[in-house]
């Protein structure tokens, strides 16, 4: 059972729920008030939707062998455009003017992401590279919108995405739970998952079956921006404000690690959407487990340092083959020397 | 001939570029606006960056490798913080906090670095984690900021060095210069310097020709580890506190100093003189903007990302250009 | 006799699964120039990476100049006196000439680089090989041509008592390599010891004085280049001999009728790329095999790979049915029909971490797009098919491909084209690697094929396996085809390996 590909994330999640049912005996009791759910999981998957959104676009980028540092900004952004155009609308409360400030706000996330897409795939700038651009300047342009400012708007059908209820359950979950099972849909129930795989794990290879890549790589960074801009609205909407400065701060560092906790690997190919989403559930329990605990919630940044170098050292194929050769002193156990496998001289 | 010349040109081309970026946006500004002018713009130009300008330093040696390094601001931060920590709290003597917040930058950097070669993981994701401990260790000492009365560290922050003309640098400014000129004599003129240069070129070359990849590879990032941490100390005498929240983003704006002085992201490429020039449009970008008055902090950030964007891309078309 | 500056004896080297080197005898003489000959898998570059270096030994003995040498790293067989010199050239193409030169080793002045002194010598060292460039300019603004010869000029300024040069000329035209030879035969003057490494024959018996030929991991034999014919060269390297081969032709050659009749499926004309193959032409009709007999390296990947548009052609047109087209990639080629299983199965073929059926199911799902996807039923259903097909082991359609063996990775890979239902299917060495039944296997599978109607493109370094499954034979030599002979029952190993060594058409 241990070789499921889920196991180990998924032990993680249960492990760290379980601690914090000993600091807080009440931890798992989920009540209802008011036809709304209320406890401490719901807090997790309220709080952690936005994170689950954001995992899931990385989840493909690196799928592709990429990486998009740029998701952080397209938080604010698609947050602050929403939150400006509400606010300036004649009827900040009516549906039809929140639809089209989603609208407006997803429309911008996909330019933004074809902008990423093609700079990888077409220009060659690699991944890190090209999305940092939009990293440093996103912030800028998100409050730019914002002119600086944290906008606040009342808006009830906007406050239903991040901060409403929805069937007893907080809109978010739903809200993230359809992306995911909408993403799982377009990747496993089409061929879309097998070719992202096959470009992450042998690009070269699947030059030669004919898959175009140039487009798939593209289409990834614009999915990515798109969950992020989701992710965005739910962040401003809960909190009925843009934050051009802090919204989505880091986020795309959390991104990366719910992927890697979630068993996907940084060098592309298969990849699993349950794990990251189970990734990214192991990041809000720690940050809620923190909390709850007392120790200062900064500090949680300590523990993700120590989560991202486990799990990449186990991903490591040279640490595992220290690790086994020490282990394993019989003869017969001796690993190919790594340094000179790596050397690819002539012929 | 020709097309050796040409070649040579072309590898020089971002540095030009930058150059007359430079020239431009000074002279622009000179015209523009009143008190723009003057030999203390330029001065001020390295006072207030000369934290930024040694962090950059550090970044250029990293990014010549072909690696990156995401902790520099974090590890700043700390060095700001056990600074203000170890001179308040405990009041012991600079002499003795400087050289110990030194060694911490630089031992860190230098496990980051071993770490980088010896699993072969991506540098970008070990020096992430680097950033969370670093940012986490700021907590752990505090979560509030700590401001520092100690008079030696005031005095360091409010000496002022007189230079004819009526003019003046901050004692962190010769600090910068000081540490950009070792590192162009290093970069430039040592053995070590030249490996970097070669490590970029090509890793499986200079294992070829028996050059210590390894060591190369490790002290790069422990450099790069020192020059952050110098920088924290710089900072701390700029600010007079230690806060977790201090430098954020700061690696950001070295990756881009380094970029935009036309050094190459894949690493093998660029000129330490590049970067000073790199970090001189970023600080003359918010010169600029703060005598412009009416243009609001956050154009610094969208310019320096079209910025990036430009260089980057002009990166390519010569990368792609060159003969093969 | 001489005795010799580097000498070799029973030297062994195992990698896990593969006797790399069993016993190798090998000997050096100061002021020749020595020719390692092989086949591909024979042991060349694990013989000059143990000599310098890159890898470590399992057993023999080396001596240099009589004393016993252990050979611990690059650098360390760099001081030793043995320098390389490899195909891609090892150098930092940001540096200048003059840093390449000398990095490592820079004349300082009170701890810093002496620039000016280094140029001094830099100019000293490529003016010693009549090479008359700016050193402080950057490697790369040069052709690869001075690239190597820079890569020599370093090679010898070390002092270098044996210089290897791993096929040095496989992408230099026909100057840049006399002007290589001259200084070649310069080194050889100055008595330095030249281990040459390289596909073409013309060149090895122009500049060698002496060979040594290894097959299979072991020496085959040493020979002065005067003593051996080409047609003996290439006998030995391909490791039959002419007697062998000849009672095997008699039985070997096919006897299906040649399939002139129907119009041809594609047609090629001189269609050539500038560095991997002159232009040549070929007819490929339906039901008709094509084999493509050569020496590694001698271009036959590379004919191949622009028929399938994995590489571009820069002359000659193609014609698919009759209509002009240009293979401007792989897509387009699949679209016509065209199927490529590439040599290099694990960096060309497979995506290792996917199972069996994805690998299979790969090149039909990309030619349908992502929105059609084959059904969780029919993939199974394909998969399972070709499992038992071709009997592929373990016959698991779950498992992961990486973890198989080189023979059933190869029966994925053709699987992986055969659903595709191509009407032209190329296969790059499809039997290397692999155990003796397999290879039974996929020669029968090809025999089957053409019989039902599907042109195969076949290319192998062994001569009976290409007599026995084709129809029509090109024959390839230093990138050129050089002749395209008829199987018609007349044709005998013996007269390809003619072909190949003479190079002249029959």
């Amino acid at each position: 059972m241990t070789k499921h590909r889920l196991f180990w994330p998924a032990a993680v999640l249960v492990a760290m729920l379980l601690a914090n049912l000993f600091f807080t005996p009440d931890f798992f009791a989920v009540h209802t008030k008011e036809g709304h759910l209320y406890g401490s999981l719901i807090d997790i998957l309220h709080f952690g939707a936005p994170l689950i959104l954001v995992s899931l676009g990385m989840t493909l980028v690196i799928a592709t062998g990429g990486i998009d540092l740029s998701v952080g900004s397209t938080v604010a952004i698609a947050g602050a455009l929403a939150c400006l155009y509400i606010s300036e609308a004649s009827d900040p409360g009516s549906v039809s003017t929140v639809l089209v400030a989603v609208a407006l706000a997803l429309a911008v996330a996909l330019v933004l992401g074809a902008v990423n897409g093609l700079l990888v795939s077409r220009i060659g700038v690699q991944p890190i590279v090209a999305t940092l651009i939009l990293m440093v300047a996103g912030r800028g342009v998100a409050q730019l919108i914002t002119d600086g400012q944290i906008i606040t708007i009342t808006s009830d059908p906007y406050r239903l995405i991040g901060g409403g209820y929805w069937l007893t359950v907080p809109f978010s979950v739903l809200l993230a739970g359809a992306m995911v099972g909408l993403t799982l849909l377009l990747t496993r129930s089409t061929a879309l998952g097998l070719l992202l795989e096959s470009v992450g794990g042998n690009p070269v290879a699947s030059r030669l079956v004919g898959i175009r890549a140039h487009r798939l790589t593209t289409l990834v960074y614009v999915a990515s921006a798109v969950c992020a801009a989701v992710a965005g609205l739910m962040i401003s909407s809960n909190v009925s404000a843009a934050d051009g400065n802090n919204a989505g701060l880091w986020i795309e560092l959390d991104a990366i690690l719910a992927v890697v906790i979630g068993g996907t690997s940084l060098n592309g190919g298969r990849f699993s959407i349950g794990g990251t989403v189970l990734g990214a559930l192991v990041i809000q329990t720690l940050s809620t487990t923190v909390y709850t605990i007392g120790i200062p919630p900064e500090t949680t940044l300590v523990f993700k340092a120590a989560v991202v170098i486990t799990v990449c050292l186990i991903q490591s194929p040279q640490f595992r083959a220290k690790a086994t050769r020490r282990r394993t002193t019989a003869p017969g156990g001796q690993q190919p020397k790594p340094a000179s496998a790596d050397l690819k001289v002539g012929t | 001939m020709n097309t050796t010349l040409a070649a040579k040109l072309r590898g020089q081309v971002p540095l030009l570029v930058t150059s007359v970026l430079l020239v431009a946006m000074f002279s622009v500004g000179s015209v523009q606006y009143e008190g723009f002018f003057s030999g203390q713009v330029l001065l001020n130009l390295l006072i207030d960056n000369a934290f930024l300008l040694v962090v950059a330093v550090g970044m250029t040696f990293v990014i010549l490798t072909g690696g990156i390094d995401l902790s520099v601001g974090a590890v700043v931060a700390l060095s700001t913080m056990v600074s203000a920590w170890l001179v308040e709290k405990h009041h012991w003597p600079i002499l003795v906090v400087i050289p110990l917040v030194l060694a911490i930058g630089t031992g860190l950097g230098w496990a980051m670095g071993w770490v980088v070669h010896t699993f072969e993981i991506q540098p970008f994701i070990v020096t992430l984690a680097g950033m969370f401990l670093a940012r986490g260790l700021c907590y752990t000492i505090s979560v509030e900021s700590v401001s520092i009365t100690d008079p030696s560290y005031t005095a360091m922050a409010q000496t002022r060095i007189p230079l004819p003309g009526g003019t003046f640098l901050s004692p962190s400014a010769v600090i910068a210069v000081l540490v950009a000129a070792a590192a162009f004599l290093v970069l430039h003129h040592t053995r070590f310097g030249r490996n970097v240069y070669a490590l970029g070129g090509s890793e499986q070359s200079a294992l070829l020709m028996g050059l210590p990849v390894a060591r190369t590879r490790i002290t790069v990032y422990a450099i790069s580890g020192f020059c952050s941490a110098l920088g924290g100390v710089l900072l701390t005498f700029y600010m007079l506190s230690g806060y977790g929240l201090h430098a954020v983003g700061l690696e950001l704006d070295a990756i881009a100093a380094v970029v935009i002085g036309g050094t190459l992201l894949t690493g093998g490429s660029g000129y330490l003189v590049g970067t000073v020039l790199g970090v001189a449009v970023l600080g003359l970008i918010q010169t600029v903007i703060s005598f412009q008055g009416t243009l609001s902090s956050w154009w610094t950030r969208i310019v320096i990302g079209a910025l990036l964007f430009l260089f980057i891309v002009l990166q390519r078309l010569i990368t792609a250009r060159r003969p093969t | 006799m001489q005795q010799p500056v580097l000498e070799v004896r029973g030297l062994r080297k195992e990698f896990p699964g593969v006797l790399a080197l069993d016993g190798v005898d090998f000997r050096l003489f100061p002021g020749e120039v020595h020719a390692l000959m092989g086949e591909n898998g024979a042991g060349k570059s694990t013989l000059i990476k143990v000599l310098t270096g890159v890898h470590p030994a399992d057993g023999g003995q080396v001596t240099m100049a009589g004393r016993p040498l252990r050979i611990t790293g690059p650098l360390q067989a760099q001081q030793a006196g043995i320098s390389t010199v490899y195909q891609e050239v090892n150098l930092c193409p940001n540096l200048s000439v003059a840093e390449n030169l000398f990095i490592g080793r820079e004349p300082r002045r009170r701890g810093l680089i002496h620039w000016s002194e280094l140029r001094r010598r830099a100019e000293a060292s490529v003016a010693g090989l009549d090479l008359d460039i700016d050193v402080t300019a950057r490697l790369d603004s040069f052709s690869i041509a001075v690239q190597q010869l820079v890569a020599i000029a370093r090679a010898v300024d070390v002092e270098a008592k044996v210089l290897v040069l791993d096929e040095p000329t496989s992408s230099l035209d026909r100057d840049e390599v006399v002007q290589l030879f001259t200084v070649m035969r310069r080194l050889r003057e100055r008595g330095v010891a030249i281990l040459f490494v390289s596909h073409f024959l013309d060149q090895v018996y122009e500049i060698c004085d002496r060979m040594t030929i290894l097959r299979n991991g072991r020496l085959e034999g040493e020979y002065l280049t005067r003593d051996i014919s080409q047609v003996q060269l290439v006998s030995r390297m391909i490791g039959s001999e002419l007697a062998d081969l000849k009672s095997l032709a008699a039985e070997s050659h096919r006897e299906t009728a040649q399939p002139e009749y129907s119009s041809p499926f594609l047609v090629a004309e001189k269609l050539g790329r500038r560095g991997a193959i002159e232009p040549y032409d070929l007819t490929m009709r339906p039901g008709e095999v094509v084999g493509l007999a050569g020496l590694l390296g001698s271009g036959r990947t590379e004919a191949a790979r622009l028929l399938f548009g994995a590489d571009q052609a820069d002359s000659g047109t193609v014609r698919v049915n009759g209509h002009a087209t240009a293979l401007r990639g792989p897509r387009a080629a699949i679209g016509h029909g065209i199927a490529f299983c590439s040599e290099n199965r694990k960096a060309e073929g497979l995506v290792g971490e996917l199972t069996v059926r994805e690998n299979i199911v790969l090149a039909l799902q990309a030619s349908r797009g992502w929105l059609r996807p084959l059904s969780r039923t029919a993939q199974d259903e394909f998969a399972l098919r070709w499992i038992r097909a071709l009997d592929i082991r373990p016959g698991d359609p779950e498992a992961l491909v990486r973890n198989l063996s080189g023979g059933n990775q190869q029966k994925v890979l053709l699987a992986r084209w055969l659903i595709t239902d191509p009407k032209l299917l190329i296969l790059d060495e499809p039997t290397r690697g692999i155990d003796i039944g397999a290879k039974a296997e996929i020669q029968k599978l090809v025999a089957g094929l053409a019989e039902k109607g599907m042109s195969v493109l076949f290319i192998s370094a062994e001569l009976e396996e290409v007599l026995r499954l084709s129809h029509k034979i090109g024959v390839l030599r230093d990138h050129r085809v050089v002749a395209q002979l008829a199987n018609d029952g007349s044709l005998t190993p013996e007269h390809i390996m003619e072909t190949i060594a003479s190079g002249a058409r029959r």
